[in-house]
């Protein structure tokens, strides 16, 4: 409909919000529909209500079940008119509605009659729209059609059946294979977009055939008459082919001197999409990127500003593995950043502060500091991580790159952009000791004025930690001070932990601490007062100068490395007493539930009033439910509780798992057991383990049950002794043994004779991982440093040849049974090397640290270095006997 | 004799209708692609305070309405203070990218993949651009293309088939769209219609070599 809706009336012109869908309703629409139905059609009117019900639905308003078949069957009627433009309304709306495959059957022969109709673009829309709405069978019969119209003359034919066919191969696969035959031929179309549409769907169609794929590329690189999208897709196939045959051919590339050639394509596209493809080439030689960089170079000073983003997006990329390669762009890249758009500023100053040399870098602060005032946050944080890798590279650079970094952070600026910046010189403070006096001076002037309590509870702790160990430690107490007087009750607490720091490390500066903690005694907050009395007398504040003891350090500084919801649950469950509430009786174990439901997609953080996740701690339930039992009594404290472990089948009679209870000199097995059949009364139900595979243990006691009817869970432990200290593997096999009574369905009774049995279950194993609990630090460096390496025990080992490196790097994270800590579990993909660090409590309560560094060779060896830090000698050669042994 | 027919199923079907509620403006066709195809994701108009006069997705990216309605005001905000009104402007957004150029008080945008090829989506753009300027007859705002709105609906629909690309040269675009009312079987009355359009279909051509 070339006609306006509504005449275009001067009168409107007053009215700035006019709109022809003014107070529109989805009611009176409805009701409008009628009209379709008038033996005597009026073509614009009846498009009009068409429009005004593609208006409803692209604003969001939904169309019942009801409603929507309704306006589909008064549609249905239009087909009547001869009117084109009202056709093509019809054909939008019928698109729009998606009708369902009984209602799809009314339009069907009327679009087969506009498919086979002399007006190409009847013919061109009919096909689209059958085959959006058509299903398997019916596409059977249009096939006929479909195959003629991709050959068809008209070019919009053929490209609405060649489009549709790429569609409907994800769904009848079969019948469009068919096809290529046509697809093939029309492939040499004169037609720009069908030789694009017709390349497009002949590729899909062979995708899984490489040799196919590989001649189609060869044959029609040779040819050049073609738009640049089909080029396009040109340089995707072919540097498919490449990625493809990288592994099994040597010598010159195929294929590169296309690509090449296309860097010299008239199209812009086809330049850029060419000069990506090669950059993205694995294993590029400098040869093979130095013309790609040329072109792009040239879009770099392009007046269009999407020429000038693709390229220094691309640069970007291509900086990351070949830097050297870019620094020819470099003199282009120092005048964007002044460019309008501020993404492109950004990609350019992070590209240059990848590529630039450590001369460069002053010159290039210099540049930055003017742009960063007028950018957004996002884009800063980008840079200021930038920044924080350039200072990594060149720590002799440090002075300028820290300055930098405190002079923004002394600007405006939100608290992410201001987080990331204090993370950047903490880091730089840990990886460049040279930097540390400066970059902790600079922490603390950003805390004189910081409206952030997270980041001065950060930085405070951070100086806490660090403070104490510089030259001059006094220097920074002023600022501590200051805290006290001028913050918030959360940053005041944290204050005065950090004064208890620096009192319990430096001595020198323990009477002046004391005196400005007693200032503090009178605060009006109370956990200000408690931690200032708790800090006053464990550090002797009542005027003696002692030396600190071990204690008060591991309170200061030992990281809580007790999961917070298992302190929350055990804080829960403890009754006011006499007796003190004992934090060692909190279990250490890493639930890994809660960790789970993490991941889960859309979950939300839980916050402080939200209920605990996952069921209450397993671990308690356990160490009740076995301290009931009076024969474990002697065994000690648990150690730790294995997740249960399925001895049976899903859905077999009985139905057994099994959880592993560690203890010092002891294991116990609890079997958990459920008779699934309804007409059986289990008695006497005990579990008979053969150890002829598990030489170290010894039976010493099993506890059947006695009764265990339909479908009601029962527990029978079996305990066995193991020598002190020793981590005892081995294979337990296990037959479960009853005496089975019939039960009578009708009575529920059951009878008085009973007839053993046995039954055969799966095999159990105790490994070394059994022995190690989950418990993670909070930051594994310090932990790692504070142990110290008095019981180190370094040695590398082969691993022989894995798929990967995220592979090995769990199997021994499986076979150690430890906590991965800081997230270095994951294994970026394609890596060469990774360091992995796991934490842990070891049988006895013997903390352990873990670092693992794996690299892996061309042929897929990987070798590792295992380095292991334990409070105890004999657990850090045992850790390295599991592994060698694993 | 066919309408007959169709009466007689059409009450066939009212009896077997199920009380189901289906929201068919949220079926959206989505397709496990390979990267080797140019794929967009959505074309927006949306006015200038960020309200829609024509929006498409194509993709499963956004599920709902009010999940589209985020992403159109978020890329709004964000956009807004951007001059793209003499060159389309590129940005990157929620791992998309986003094109766009705006005239008037009608801002154009056009989405697709992180990896997509920047020069395809701005061909895209262009093409959606010019042919609504050239379907609007130079006179691109709001107004106008909510009177004509049945002329963008269209034109949306010959540039792109759910994500593919049909076509992006706004000459074709535009006289695809209207071509109507010229069948040659159509009675008199109509055809004198047809003829005024043709006339208008010149005029388009004229403009186009201006």
């Amino acid at each position: 409909m070339a006609q306006p809706l509504v005449k275009k009336d001067d009168d409107h012109d007053d009215e700035a919000d006019y709109s022809p869908f003014l107070g529109i309703e989805k009611g009176a629409v409805l009701q409008e529909v009628r009209v379709f139905n008038d033996p005597q059609l009026d073509p614009r009117r009846c498009s009009q209500v068409i429009t005004k019900l593609l208006y409803l639905l692209n604003q969001g308003d939904s169309f019942s079940k009801n409603e929507a078949t309704e306006v589909f069957f008064s549609v249905t009627k239009l087909f009547q008119s001869k009117d084109l433009g009202l056709r093509r309304m019809v054909y939008l709306i019928i698109k729009e509605l998606s009708p369902s495959s009984d209602e799809v059957i009314i339009v069907t022969s009327s679009l087969m009659k506009d498919m086979n109709s002399k007006t190409d673009m009847y013919r061109a829309n009919a096909i689209r729209v059958l085959c959006r709405i058509t299903d398997g069978t019916l596409l059977t019969q249009i096939e006929r059609y479909l195959k003629q119209a991709i050959v068809d003359k008209n070019p919009v034919v053929a490209s609405a059946a060649l489009v549709s066919g790429i569609h409907l191969l994800q769904t009848n696969p079969e019948i469009v294979k068919r096809w290529s035959n046509e697809v093939q031929e029309a492939v040499q179309s004169r037609a720009a977009l069908v030789q694009f549409h017709a390349l497009a769907l002949l590729q899909q169609i062979r995708q899984n055939d490489r040799l196919a794929v590989s001649k189609l590329v060869t044959s029609l690189t040779k040819g050049t008459a073609r738009s640049p999208l089909a080029q396009c897709l040109l340089i995707r196939y072919a540097s498919q082919v490449i990625r493809e045959s990288a592994n099994t051919q040597t010598g010159d590339r195929p294929f590169y001197d296309f690509l090449e050639s296309c860097l010299r394509h008239k199209a812009e596209m086809v330049v850029f999409e060419a000069a990506r493809a090669i950059t993205e080439l694995t294993g590029v030689t400098n040869r093979e990127l130095t013309p790609a960089i040329t072109a792009l170079q040239l879009f770099l000073s392009s007046s269009k500003p999407v020429l000038r983003f693709a390229a220094v997006r691309a640069l970007n990329k291509v900086a990351m593995t070949h830097p050297m390669a870019v620094t020819n762009c470099n003199i282009d890249m120092e005048s964007l950043i002044s460019d309008q758009n501020r993404s492109i500023a950004t990609l350019a100053i992070t590209t240059l502060l990848k590529t630039g040399n450590e001369s460069s870098v002053d010159r290039l602060m210099k540049q930055i500091t003017n742009f960063m005032s007028d950018i957004a946050d996002e884009f800063k944080i980008v840079v200021v991580e930038a920044i924080r890798s350039l200072c990594l590279k060149f720590p002799l650079k440090y002075r300028s790159l820290m300055n930098f970094l405190s002079n923004i952070l002394r600007e405006e600026g939100g608290f992410d952009y201001k987080k990331a910046i204090v993370d950047s010189i903490v880091i730089l403070i840990r990886d460049i000791p040279e930097a540390k006096e400066s970059g902790l001076l600079q922490l603390c002037e950003f805390i004189e004025d910081c409206e952030f309590t997270y980041l001065s509870t950060q930085i405070l702790h951070f100086l806490g930690n660090e403070g104490p160990k510089t030259t001059d430690p006094s220097k920074y107490i002023r600022y501590i001070y200051n805290r006290v007087h001028l913050e918030n009750a959360t940053v005041r607490a944290a204050a005065v932990s950090t004064l208890a720091k620096f009192g319990a490390m430096v001595d020198a500066l323990k009477p002046q601490i004391f005196v400005l903690l007693r200032r503090c005694v009178l605060d009006s907050d109370d956990e200000v007062r408690d931690r200032t009395t708790l800090y006053l007398n464990t550090l002797g504040g009542d005027g003696e100068v002692v030396e600190t003891d071990k204690e008060t350090k591991t309170l200061l500084f030992g990281a809580l490395d007790i999961p917070l919801v298992n302190l929350e649950t055990s804080l829960k469950n403890y009754e006011p007493s006499e007796e003190p509430f004992d934090i060692d009786s909190v279990s250490k174990e890493v639930k890994s539930q809660p960790l789970a439901e993490k991941k889960a997609p859309g979950k939300k953080p839980t916050g402080l009033g939200a209920p605990l996740a996952g069921p209450p701690s397993t671990v308690d339930a356990y160490e009740r439910l076995l301290s009931s039992i009076p024969e474990f009594l002697d065994f000690g404290k648990l150690f730790k509780s294995s997740a249960p472990v399925e001895l049976t089948e899903a859905e077999t009679e009985y139905a057994v798992n099994v959880v592993k209870h560690i203890f010092d000199r002891h294991v116990v097995f609890q079997y958990n057991c459920t008779n699934t059949i309804p007409e059986q009364l289990l008695e006497n139900v005990s579990v008979i383990v053969d150890l002829s595979e598990a030489d170290d243990f010894a039976e010493v006691l099993s506890k059947p049950v006695r009764s265990l009817p339909y479908d009601t869970p029962g527990q029978t432990f079996v305990a066995f002794e193991k020598p002190e200290g020793i981590t005892a593997v081995g294979k337990f096999s296990n037959t479960l043994r009853f005496i089975v009574k019939e039960v009578d369905p009708t009575t529920g009774e059951a009878e008085e004779d009973g007839v053993e049995d046995e039954y055969q279950l799966e095999d159990l194993e105790v490994v070394a991982a059994d022995y190690m609990m989950k418990v993670g630090v909070s930051n594994f460096r310090n932990a790692w440093e504070s142990m110290g390496d008095d019981f180190e025990h370094v040695d590398e080992y082969g691993l022989g040849p894995r798929e990967n490196l995220a592979e090995a790097v769990s199997a021994v994270i499986n076979l150690l049974g430890m906590q991965p800590c800081e997230g270095t579990e994951v294994v970026a993909t394609n890596s060469r090397s990774h360091t992995c660090l796991l934490s842990g409590v070891f049988l006895g309560n013997v903390r352990v640290l873990v670092r693992l560094q794996f690299g892996i060779d061309g042929s897929r060896d990987v070798a590792m270095k295992l380095a292991v830090r334990s409070e105890d000698e004999a657990v850090s050669d045992t850790i390295h006997e599991i592994v060698s042994s694993g | 004799m066919e309408s007959e027919a169709l009466t007689v199923s059409f009450d066939l079907l009212v009896n077997k209708r199920s009380v189901e509620v289906i929201n068919f403006a949220e079926i959206w066709f989505s397709y496990v692609w390979n990267d080797s195809c140019p794929v967009v994701k959505n074309i927006l108009l949306l006015d200038s305070e960020g309200k829609r006069v024509a929006v498409k997705y194509y993709s499963d990216d956004w599920t709902t309405n009010n999940a589209k309605l985020a992403f159109e005001k978020s890329l709004f905000a964000k956009t807004l203070k951007s001059n793209a009104r003499t060159e389309a402007e590129i940005t990157m957004f929620d791992n998309n990218i986003v094109l766009y150029k705006f005239v008037q008080d009608l801002h154009f945008y056009v989405t697709g993949g992180e990896d997509e090829n920047e020069l395809i989506l701005a061909a895209v753009l262009q093409g959606f651009f010019d042919s609504v300027s050239l379907l609007l007859r130079g006179n691109v705002d709001k107004r106008e293309a909510l009177e004509n709105l049945d002329l963008i609906f269209l034109c949306l629909d010959e540039i792109i088939e759910r994500g593919m690309i049909l076509e992006t040269d706004a000459n074709v675009i535009a006289g695809k769209v209207a071509v109507n009312s010229m069948d040659p079987t159509a009675p008199l009355s109509e055809q004198t219609i047809g003829q005024a359009l043709a006339t208008a279909r010149e005029h388009l051509t004229r403009t186009l070599f201006q």
